[in-house]
């Protein structure tokens, strides 16, 4: 497969562009903040993305949804980075949908994808315990009892959680903390006795909660497919694939805001991009989003084609982005000087939304890490 | 479309059974230093006969320039017949034929500019190997500045005079020709007074001396031209049109540095690190040195999948001007990255320039070479500058 857009990719990513400028600009995020939005997105954008297909990119057609693979998911999160739009795209498609694809049994498929692909499901992933991503620690247990499990176990960083209407939550059934073997997920109502939920709100102005679940009672055909540790570091990997790809729209869009930035502002009588300590910064940033470009394609395809290097190509997508990232939406502030520091100008934007898609799924030194060990050393 | 497909299937057989039967064993395998390949030239000869005959077959088949029009004694070979014969080089590991200058910086610039007649006198002896080249852009004092130039060739009715110096003479020492930047108009912006001209280095007056480099190695020359008289009929394309062929020129060297399409990795930088540092539970005993692989580890796989879209982009005909500059820094950055990797873990062993211990040298050398490669062919600096003005728009002052 070659490393390029295919007509209908490029059309989708076209679409969507327009739309996200129309419906989901960097304003319209401000306003969710400033308005103290109870959800943290507009419901009625999240419904139009629906209807454009969206939900649905990444389900089969079996299941109504528009099977565009994750190439044509990755160029909507591509766009979404731009705009910073906040919605339910990685909690719910990315990483839901993508754990019932892979892990659901055929009933959860056949009850859950066609809802999903409709946009009338919101659902939250919920795996991490600690302050930094690590699947292997898995605290919460899921206890069978009869006909029902019983979970009982706390969840951080669970994404969209005060929204969810269902969580899919990562569970012990067997083994130790930190065991690899024994770790199965679960398809949970949010509804459901037991669960207590505390919305957290980001500095990128979207939501994580704290999800507690106390003695919380499931029908035992609730319990999902995950046959080994494998499936889940494959679930982890299309997600910090598909951040990455969030994450290059987000470096590209303020890397032209700084770039038009440079070009404008006059100091000593010319324009400050004139003056080579910050036209070699600004080139060696472009250089790097060029790189990320590479890396992202590579990876989007890399999951399409069901490359067994996956594990691997994830590290090196999100390892990249997570330094590209930082460094222009460092450098855009620094480059955008006093004005940059203000609330008023939105590349401040660009930095918070920086960090929180740093952590999520494994920041640039966990993925560092990874990716050495998976390369033997 | 079938019919295409059948061909090149059928190509690729032919080819792969050719190459089985025709590439003498001792032509296999990785080239360690382009000094081993066959360089051409009136001076040069064959190191072995298995060489000779390697030249001899791949010559008589065309594929000495395998896409070059056969009229000018290439092989005629579509760009699908060639990327299959290039694939089918690798796979079986056959070395190149012929190692020239004038095949991938000369004969670029002579298709693109040259008159028919220039064509097929000059690329026909890159082919037979008879001329070996050499490049003479650089100048003592037009260096990052090439456009300042200042070699002066002075119209004497049926022949130019040429008076200056270049520096920086890939091989100098041990080419036929020089392909030179000169100055022909000192009145108008720098720019516009550069000519592109040919010069036989037998021509009385020109003097080429070997420059040492911090390696020991002395792959450059200083070449002097003194009242050197070259015939107008030398000149390629039109006078004081050279920029234009010497920016065309660039795009391509830059590529050749960076190590596009070239399987520049003589050795893995992670397997040199492993054996010299040491693991300790599967993980490097030196966590600050590992950091720094594993950053040049994935910099590298990156930059390979650059390589890998910038070509399926270029296929798709989506015009990436930027390739070469970005292609020109980060590669060559990347290789710098990797000598500084490879020394950090040798330590002391690797400081010793001779003697058996470290092959008399090689990594201390290579180490030492490495420095140039982010100065030659335009600076990191010049790619920087390219970059912001050309790509990002950014004003000049």
């Amino acid at each position: 497969m070659a490393l390029v857009l295919n007509e209908e990719q490029a059309m989708l990513k076209e679409s969507v562009k327009d739309f996200l400028n129309m419906k989901s600009p960097i304003s319209a995020l401000r306003e969710l903040r400033d308005t103290n939005n109870p959800d943290g997105f507009d419901r009625s954008v999240w419904a139009e993305m629906a209807e454009l297909g969206l939900t649905g990119l990444n389900i089969s057609e079996e299941f109504g949804g528009l099977d565009f693979g994750y190439i044509g998911l990755g160029q909507a999160l591509e766009e979404a980075g731009r705009t910073l739009a906040a919605s339910p795209l990685v909690s719910t498609v990315l990483l839901s949908t993508t754990a019932i694809n892979l892990c659901g049994s055929d009933p959860q498929k056949a009850m859950l994808l066609p809802e999903l692909a409709e946009g009338n499901l919101i659902m939250s992933f919920a795996h991490e315990e600690k302050t930094h991503h690590n699947p292997t620690h898995v605290a919460t247990t899921a206890t069978l009892d009869g006909d029902f499990y019983t979970i009982n176990g706390s969840k951080t960083f669970v994404l969209d959680g005060h929204v969810a209407d269902k969580f899919v939550v990562v569970a012990r059934v067997s083994g130790a903390v930190n065991d690899k073997e024994g770790i199965q997920l679960f398809l949970v109502d949010s509804n459901r006795e037991g669960i207590k939920v505390n919305r957290t709100m980001m500095m990128d102005n979207r939501n994580a909660a704290k999800v507690n679940f106390s003695n919380t009672s499931i029908p035992k055909e609730n319990k999902m497919n995950l046959s080994c540790f494998e499936d889940l570091e494959k679930i982890y990997a299309i997600g910090a694939i598909g951040l990455a790809a969030e994450m290059l729209g987000s470096a590209q869009e303020c890397f032209e805001k700084t770039i038009a930035y440079l070009k404008e502002r006059q100091q000593f009588g010319v324009a400050i991009g004139s003056f080579q300590a910050l036209q070699h910064r600004a080139a060696k940033m472009f250089i790097d989003i060029e790189l990320s470009k590479s890396v992202v394609i590579k990876a989007l395809k890399a999951i399409d084609t069901n490359e067994n290097n996956l594990t691997e190509i994830a590290s090196l997508a999100k390892a990249k982005l997570g330094q590209t990232l930082k460094l222009v939406s460092n450098e855009g502030i620094q480059m955008h000087g006093g004005v940059g520091m203000t609330d008023d100008v939105e590349i401040g934007f660009f930095i918070k939304r920086a960090r929180v898609a740093q952590q999520t799924l494994g920041d640039y030194n966990y993925h560092l890490d990874r990716y050495a060990k998976l390369r033997g050393y | 479309m079938e019919t295409m497909i059948d061909h090149l299937t059928e190509f690729r057989k032919e080819t792969s059974v050719w190459l089985e039967e025709n590439c003498p064993v001792s032509m296999r395998g990785q080239t360690k230093d382009i000094a081993e390949l066959y360089w051409g030239g009136r001076n040069s000869d064959f190191t072995s006969e298995d060489q000779k005959i390697w030249f001899k077959r791949m010559h008589n088949k065309g594929w000495i320039v395998p896409y070059w029009d056969k009229k000018y004694g290439g092989g005629g070979l579509s760009p699908l017949e060639n990327k299959i014969l290039a694939e089918e080089m690798t796979r079986l590991r056959c070395k190149q034929p012929l190692f020239s200058f004038g095949i991938s910086m000369l004969g670029p610039a002579l298709l693109k500019f040259a008159t028919e007649e220039q064509k097929g006198h000059y690329l026909k002896d890159i082919v037979d190997a008879k001329i070996r080249w050499c490049q003479g852009y650089s100048e003592p004092n037009a260096g990052s500045d090439l456009a300042g130039l200042q070699m002066k060739a002075v119209d004497k009715g049926d022949h130019y005079l040429i008076n200056g110096s270049k520096i920086w003479t890939s091989y100098g020492d041990n080419a036929d020709w020089i392909f030179c930047l000169v100055r022909t108009n000192t009145e108008v912006k720098k720019q516009e007074g550069i000519s592109f001209l040919l010069i036989d280095m037998n021509s009385e007056g020109v003097e080429a001396r070997p420059i040492q480099l911090i390696s020991g190695k002395s792959a450059f020359t200083e070449t002097f031209f003194d009242d050197v008289k070259v015939p107008k009929e030398n000149l390629i394309g039109e006078l004081n049109k050279g920029w234009t062929i010497a920016k065309y020129l660039l795009t391509h060297e830059r590529q050749m540095i960076g190590g596009i399409g070239e399987a520049d990795q003589k050795f893995s930088t992670r397997d040199v690190v492993v054996d010299a540092v040491g693991l300790h539970n599967g993980v490097l005993n030196d966590s600050i040195l590992r950091t720094e692989l594993v950053t040049h580890e994935m910099n590298l796989a990156i930059y390979d999948m650059t390589i890998e879209r910038a070509i399926d982009e270029a296929k798709a005909g989506n015009n990436s001007g930027a390739a070469s500059s970005l292609f020109k820094y980060f590669g060559t950055e990347l290789n710098v990255e990797a000598m500084e990797i490879i020394m950090t873990a040798g330590g002391m062993d690797e400081l010793a320039i001779e003697g058996e211990a470290t092959s008399n040298g090689f990594i201390a050398k290579r180490f030492l070479r490495s420095k140039g490669n982010t100065i030659e062919g335009g600076t990191s600096e010049i790619q920087l500058n390219i970059i912001s003005k050309n790509i990002l728009g950014l004003p000049s002052k």
